[in-house]
């Protein structure tokens, strides 16, 4: 049914494998920590492109080597990647990253650095850097719909008021988009921890909602309980958590959830990083509650824009995705204004409905897919952290 | 609503609402707003409450449940009456 959404477009990136993207990076991507020198060197040369170093990538096995592998490959893959040069120590993993980077069809190019060092691989990847800027800075934006992007979600420095405005905003827009046919994201396993009996009923069915539940469960058991050593206090809820006025998980968890809204559900659930198969709608994502980390899983993922409520005033950002700060916080308002880009202290004052925040919260959606910078990126913040599920070999 | 909320209380089941104002002092005669219908009642505050905490509703005992979106969010561990402050030193996760 056509609603007052279903006509909103964009002027974005269609690229090659049909998916739309609204940034239009030239990435020189490390394979391994001990990649990011030549990576960054080459980025230095080359201007228009962004190295975005990390850490880990050697010696990794298993469960936790493929995670890292996702993340690599879904960063380089996701639609606000124009082009990638790819860069590790030795061929092997290299190619097996640039290769899976290719099957969107985007220009991939390889390096690697064993039997040349830093000079050579640096000289050969900045010829493939220029001329990937070249043909990235010739593409065009054309229009799209709002309903072809992937919008992610997962707040921070969440206190109260998040629960009361930010999150609910967020929600508010998932329940208008997702039947327009976007594709959302939400996650944070940990932090749902005191509202599980609620999530799991969101879900499309009761098959998917008993693979949440079981999901979520074993996470509780093999990583809290497992790792525990007190009540988690100063973790989950955080230092800022409890300074905003959060007393426990299952506060913060009910505030969390507010993010999918009153009717969205989710159809299917996601490994770490890992894109969504099963057609358009709303996924849960097995993840960390740590900012960067969710948000680099996401935008693994091919989120191409994160919606981000924070109370107390989150500053994370992403290198390929624009973070879109929400907050309901009017002293976060008051103190930080440089982070915001969406003001909903009025619901707190009972001079904004959540129908009217939703509203400003997918103009700005709209405004940023256009192009438009969001706080995030004006300042800068590129955090890109790898999730680690356990010790390197 | 003409007048600013001191205090939002999320559902009528809920025994403790969160202060939206900064700098509330003890003896203010709150206006409190339950944000599920928009319905007003007042609450004298009996502490210094900073923006973002919570205020018991009623004369909550240890051992109750606190209570807020209408679902159970922790346990209480002291004795708090109505108008105080709610917060670590008085409330815990029922879960780790």
């Amino acid at each position: 049914m056509a609603s007052k959404y279903s006509n909103i477009t964009v002027q974005a990136y269609r690229r090659e494998n049909g998916r739309v993207g609204v940034r239009n990076h030239v990435v020189i991507l490390p394979v391994d920590d001990i990649s990011n020198a030549a990576c960054e060197a080459v980025a230095n040369n080359v201007k228009g492109t962004m190295a975005i170093p990390h850490a880990y990538g050697r010696l990794q096995f298993g469960e936790d080597l493929e995670v890292h592998f996702r993340t690599i490959i879904g960063a380089g893959a996701n639609p606000n990647v124009a082009a990638v040069v790819v860069i590790g120590i030795e061929p092997g993993w290299t190619k097996r990253i640039a290769d899976g980077i290719r099957e969107t069809g985007k220009p991939v190019a390889e390096f690697s650095i064993e039997q040349k060092g830093d000079f050579e691989t640096i000289r050969a990847a900045s010829w493939a850097a220029k001329d990937f800027v070249h043909q990235a800075t010739e593409m065009q934006r054309e229009e799209c719909s709002i309903s072809e992007l992937w919008v992610s979600t997962k707040c921070g420095e969440s206190d109260t008021t998040t629960g009361l405005g930010s999150c609910p905003t967020v929600g508010n827009m998932y329940d208008k988009l997702l039947p327009e046919g976007i594709t959302g994201f939400f996650g944070e396993t940990s932090e749902i921890t005191g509202a599980e009996h609620i999530c799991q009923k969101r879900a499309i069915n009761e098959e998917v909602g008993e693979r949440w539940y079981k999901m979520w469960k074993a996470y509780s058991e093999d990583v809290i309980f497992a790792h525990q050593t007190d009540d988690l206090s100063d973790s989950q809820p955080t230092k800022g958590n409890i300074e905003g006025g959060l007393t426990t998980i299952e506060e913060k968890a009910l505030g969390n959830l507010e993010k999918i809204g009153r009717t969205s559900q989710y159809i299917d659930i996601l490994e770490p990083a890992e894109a969504p198969k099963s057609g358009n709608g709303l996924y849960f994502m097995d993840s960390s509650s740590a900012a960067a980390e969710c948000v680099t899983l996401m935008a693994a993922g091919g989120a191409v824009i994160h919606t981000f409520p924070t109370g107390q005033g989150n500053v994370v950002g992403n290198p390929i995705v624009p973070v879109i700060k929400i907050t309901a916080n009017p002293r976060t308002v008051r103190t930080m204004s440089e982070h915001v880009d969406v003001d909903v202290s009025g619901i707190l004052r009972r001079e904004m409905t959540i129908d009217e925040a939703g509203d400003e919260l997918i103009e700005c959606i709209r405004r940023t897919a256009n192009g438009r910078y969001t706080a995030a990126e004006a300042l800068g913040h590129r955090e890109f952290s790898m999730t680690k599920l356990y010790r390197s070999a | 609503m003409a007048e600013i909320p001191h205090l939002l209380v999320h559902e009528h089941d809920d025994n403790v609402g969160v202060v939206v104002v900064e700098g509330l002092t003890k003896g203010t005669d709150m206006l409190c707003c339950v944000t599920h219908d928009n319905s007003t009642f007042r609450l004298k505050s009996e502490a210094d409450v900073p923006i973002g905490h919570k205020i018991a509703l009623k004369d909550l005992k240890e051992g109750d449940t606190a209570i807020k979106y209408g679902e159970d969010i922790g346990k209480i561990i002291a004795d708090i009456p109505k108008g105080h402050h709610v917060h670590t030193h008085n409330c815990k996760t029922k879960r780790w």
